[in-house]
């Protein structure tokens, strides 16, 4: 058996896990610092979209799609994934002149899952918005899942697939040895394995540095708004064209509200605040799409960390300065639909040093400037 | 239940029915004397409940007040002629004060 | 006009709060009164944010509407409340906090409407909250909390009548019950699920106690007073039922019908706020299995300029939480240049020796009265009220590898509804505590979150301007 280790048990370092261990020949284990789930994986808004991805990012996640239509089958629980549709709202006609221009765009390139609709369907499907909304993008079959049940699915699944997690470990060095393989030292001892990822999250570029490797990449606190339950009354996920807006009703009743809106991060701290000032921005754009919250109770708002590449992509490729490292991170706040196929993807690196995915575009030789 | 030991001097209609209540003490106070133990409905299961701490922190206590959904009987002084009732499940659209 | 002049001019509560103050006072119980009366003293302009209608806080609730004050207890809040109310500082009541940003800026919703303000220094006093004590059947009407009941009775008069119960732990119990049968109220019986051996327990800590004897001394005089007049039961195990109300208790499986029931099992510091601010470090205390917030000697927290008093930074009663209010203040007042070290340690000295004196009996009251063990809640009790979630969901949960309370929250919603887990908190943490074989301070807290109020979407939009 050859040896991997997964540092980080956020979702994409979860899913890496599980599809390694899922490969024949690997024993997997999971290094977390804090607990799996910790940061933006178990908080974020849960959103399961092909809508409005960056061209680079379509063919993934047009297969990580594919891949949540048949959660089950990957992980044993649904996930609470529900295809509930994501509806993208133009409120006026420069926001739709927009839209058509972008469908035209992603059709172009032969991807038929975004639509036009006008202000008749878009009423339809969301009975209780504005008035002044004129039409929208529409993607059906898109939805939404519930990440911290989508996280303990991943985690029992890559445990049953034979993946050690250690929780409370911290990463403090890597170093090639001179067998070729990696040594791992840790506040815990040191780890030593043929294989590994960096699924850090917002400190991944931190482990990349002390291999000797700079990737350009910032953090995101991204805020979101929970409120009290309120009756059904909207079952797509929504944004707008215009204004940052996430906006969805859970199974619950309550309605989680983000899009965007920065809170502020202290990675040493490993903590992140929400700042109510700009919040605010987020309760108004939702209450002027959606008046009948307006009443609404919020009962919480949150941020999880998060880290954002200059390009808001993510980074998926093999380290430049230690070979048999493969870095997954980056995911600028709208990783949570990716990480099935991102997973599989950086596991088929790792066990085999290429993949059919399409993660080319995600190298972190896109940061270097040509000579 | 309760017995008062201070006098009323004023009423309150809660589910259309006329209570004794004294102005200024807090809603929930007020329904308890008068032996409302059901002040809402849950919106998990509808099943009935009533105030627990009383100090603004359980949120059992949520009934309706002059047309304004979920609020905190605890924390809502009574006035004279104060209309209150049950608040049944989630806080719905249409009959807000706002 | 000087700044302190402005405020003190400002006692309509309808009045505009300036952009920034001295110092924000969260809770006008005796720490918060205290702390403002002494910041005033030293010309720091003072905002104190209260949620109730009246100054006293839990203890000393309405202590203002029963004049002349007869007992002691009243007479300390008076007294309190006369200098509270001369002192100059600028008194919110109504005012619910519901965030604190980093640089002191507050928010808070007054009368349906959101505001800000930024304080140089807080203070929060935001007092104690019952243990939870959920047994199966607890979130029927007609159960509620000792400490409920006593608000009843502190500010209107409400006497127990009828098939009325006392169950669980602690001197508030007793106190209730002195205070209920003095003012002519009945009670149909106590059940006393107080471990047995609790002098056993405590002896090694009556010394100690006995610097301040009057605690220990009130409390047999109380316990003798309602063991006259009312029936104790030791029990372990305790039931509600009833349909859609209460109708009786199951007493270690013996009925007794019942239209209220009281529970009460001691309280525990009020965290809510402390916990939602980044960086602001706790502890577990293992005596009263509850976190607290690290403090120093003077009440400062592990972030500059948030200071914490009275039972909100450990429980001590309301004396001791007055004199750690004017500790506070002192501190505050060096902080911000208002008076020197040695003023702060010349005046805050004979306060500490004071406070000492007060927190003496703490050890002997922890040690007789331990919290009751989670790990004996049975599977089909609810423990989360808002999102009706069971103790037997919660290890359920743990089974499946939440580890932690904000697991499970994110698993089960234990803790998302309204409240907060300001109810279930410490009984969610035991239960997961208790599942896991593992000490409380090893589990994970609830992080709470700001708001920690809910306020509208409305209110929050209007502050995007």
């Amino acid at each position: 058996m050859k040896k991997a280790l997964v540092i980080g048990g956020g979702l994409h370092g979860l899913s890496t896990a599980l599809h390694l261990a899922r490969t024949p020949g690997w024993q997997v284990t999971l290094l977390e610092r804090r607990h799996v789930g910790r940061h933006s994986s178990g908080v974020n808004a849960g959103g399961v979209r092909r809508l409005g991805r960056a061209l680079p990012e379509i063919a993934l996640s047009v297969i990580a799609a594919e891949m949540w239509q048949n959660i089950t089958a990957l992980v044993g629980d649904d996930c609470g994934f529900r295809a509930t549709g994501q509806v993208k709202v133009a409120e006026s006609t420069a926001d739709m002149a927009k839209n058509e221009a972008r469908v035209a765009q992603v059709r172009a390139l032969g991807w038929s899952h975004e639509e036009v609709v006008d202000q008749v369907e878009v009423r339809r499907l969301l009975p209780a918005v504005s008035r002044h909304v004129v039409g929208a993008i529409v993607t059906r079959d898109d939805g939404s899942a519930d990440p911290m049940r989508t996280v303990m699915a991943f985690r029992r699944a890559a445990e049953q697939a034979g993946v050690t997690i250690v929780e409370g470990v911290a990463v403090t060095g890597l170093e090639a040895t001179a067998e070729g393989t990696i040594r791992v030292d840790t506040d815990q001892g040191p780890y030593e394995a043929e294989r590994v990822a960096n699924c850090a999250g917002a400190w991944a570029p931190d482990l990349a540095a002390l291999t000797g490797e700079t990737i350009p990449c910032g953090t995101k606190a991204s805020m979101m708004i929970v409120t009290e339950r309120l009756p059904p009354f909207v079952d797509p996920t929504v944004g707008a064209t215009a204004r940052a807006l996430s906006f969805k009703q859970t199974a619950a009743g309550t309605v989680v509200i983000g899009g965007g809106h920065q809170g502020r991060n202290d990675k040493a701290a490993e903590t992140s605040t929400v700042l109510f000032g700009s919040l605010a921005h987020a309760a108004r754009i939702a209450a002027e799409i959606f008046p009948c919250v307006a009443q609404a109770r919020i009962v919480r708002s949150w941020t999880g960390t998060e880290a954002r590449p200059p390009d808001d992509m993510p980074v998926i490729g093999e380290s430049r300065t230690l070979p048999g490292l493969f870095h997954s991170f980056g995911f600028s706040g709208h990783g949570f639909q990716l990480s099935p196929a991102a997973g599989a993807a950086v596991a088929e690196l790792m066990a085999r040093g290429a993949t059919n995915l399409p993660v080319a575009p995600f190298t972190q030789d896109r940061f270097t400037v040509p000579a | 239940m309760f017995r008062r030991t201070e006098p009323t001097d004023c009423t309150i209609e809660w589910e259309g029915r006329a209570l004794p209540a004294r102005a200024g003490e807090s809603l929930a106070v007020a329904l308890l004397a008068a032996g409302i133990t059901s002040f809402r409905e849950t919106p998990v299961t509808g099943t009935a409940r009533g105030p627990l701490c009383l100090m603004g922190a359980c949120f059992d206590c949520l009934v309706e007040v002059e047309g304004a959904q979920n609020i905190q009987a605890c924390l809502t002084q009574v006035t004279p002629g104060m209309r209150a009732g049950i608040q049944h499940g989630a806080r719905g659209f249409v009959d807000d004060a706002a | 006009m000087s700044v302190a002049d402005e405020w003190t001019a400002a006692k309509d509560g309808a009045a505009p709060v300036a952009e920034k103050v001295d110092l924000l006072v969260l809770g006008a119980g005796p720490a918060g009164m205290a702390a403002a009366t002494e910041a005033r003293a030293h010309g720091m302009s003072v905002l104190v944010l209260d949620e109730n209608a009246a100054p006293g806080g839990q203890v000393h609730r309405a202590v203002e509407a029963r004049l002349p004050a007869k007992d002691d207890q009243d007479k300390d809040g008076a007294k309190l409340a006369a200098a509270f109310r001369a002192s100059g500082a600028q008194y919110r009541p109504g005012a619910t906090l519901w965030a604190v940003e980093p640089e002191g800026k507050v928010f808070w919703s007054e009368a349906g409407a959101a505001r800000s303000v930024r304080a140089e220094r807080l203070i929060l006093c935001a007092g104690a909250t019952e243990r939870p004590l959920p047994i199966p059947g607890w979130t029927l009407p007609g159960v509620m909390s000792v400490g409920a009941a006593q608000i009843a009775l502190k500010t209107s008069g409400l006497v127990p009548e009828g098939a009325v119960w006392l169950a669980g732990q602690g001197p508030l119990l007793w106190l209730y019950a002195v205070q209920a049968l003095a003012k002519g109220g009945r009670i149909a019986g106590i059940v006393d699920l107080s471990p047995p051996g609790g002098l056993r327990r405590a002896q090694p800590h009556l010394l100690r106690a006995l610097k301040a004897p009057e605690y220990l001394w009130r409390g047999l005089v109380w316990q003798r007073q309602v063991k006259r007049a009312v029936q104790v039961i030791p029990a372990r195990d305790l039931r509600a039922e009833g349909e859609g109300r209460l109708a009786r208790i199951l007493v270690d499986g013996v009925a007794h019908p019942a239209d209220l029931l009281l529970l009460h099992d001691g309280v525990v510091p009020n965290t809510q706020v402390t916990r939602a601010i980044a960086g602001l470090t706790h502890g577990w205390d293992p005596v009263q299995r509850c976190w607290r917030p690290g403090l120093d000697l003077w009440g400062n927290t592990a972030v500059p300029g948030v200071m914490v008093a009275g039972d909100s930074g450990g429980i001590g009663g309301a004396r001791a939480a007055a004199l750690s209010g004017r500790i506070a203040a002192l501190e505050a007042g060096r902080a911000l240049g208002r008076i020197t070290t040695d003023e702060r340690d010349g005046r805050a000295g004979p306060l500490r020796l004071l406070r000492d004196r007060q927190l003496a009996p703490r050890l002997f009251l922890d040690a007789m009265f331990p919290p009751l063990p989670e790990a004996a809640i049975p599977d089909e009790t609810v423990l989360c009220r808002c999102e009706e979630v069971t103790a037997g969901r919660v290890r359920q949960a743990v089974a499946l590898g939440c580890l932690g309370a904000n697991q499970t929250k994110a698993f089960t919603r234990a803790g998302m509804g309204p409240c907060q887990g300001r109810i279930c908190g410490p009984a969610v943490h035991g239960v997961i505590a208790a599942a896991r074989g593992v000490q409380g301070g090893e589990v994970d807290p609830f992080r709470t979150r700001f708001p920690t109020k809910p306020l509208t979407l409305g209110e929050l939009a209007a502050l995007a301007g």
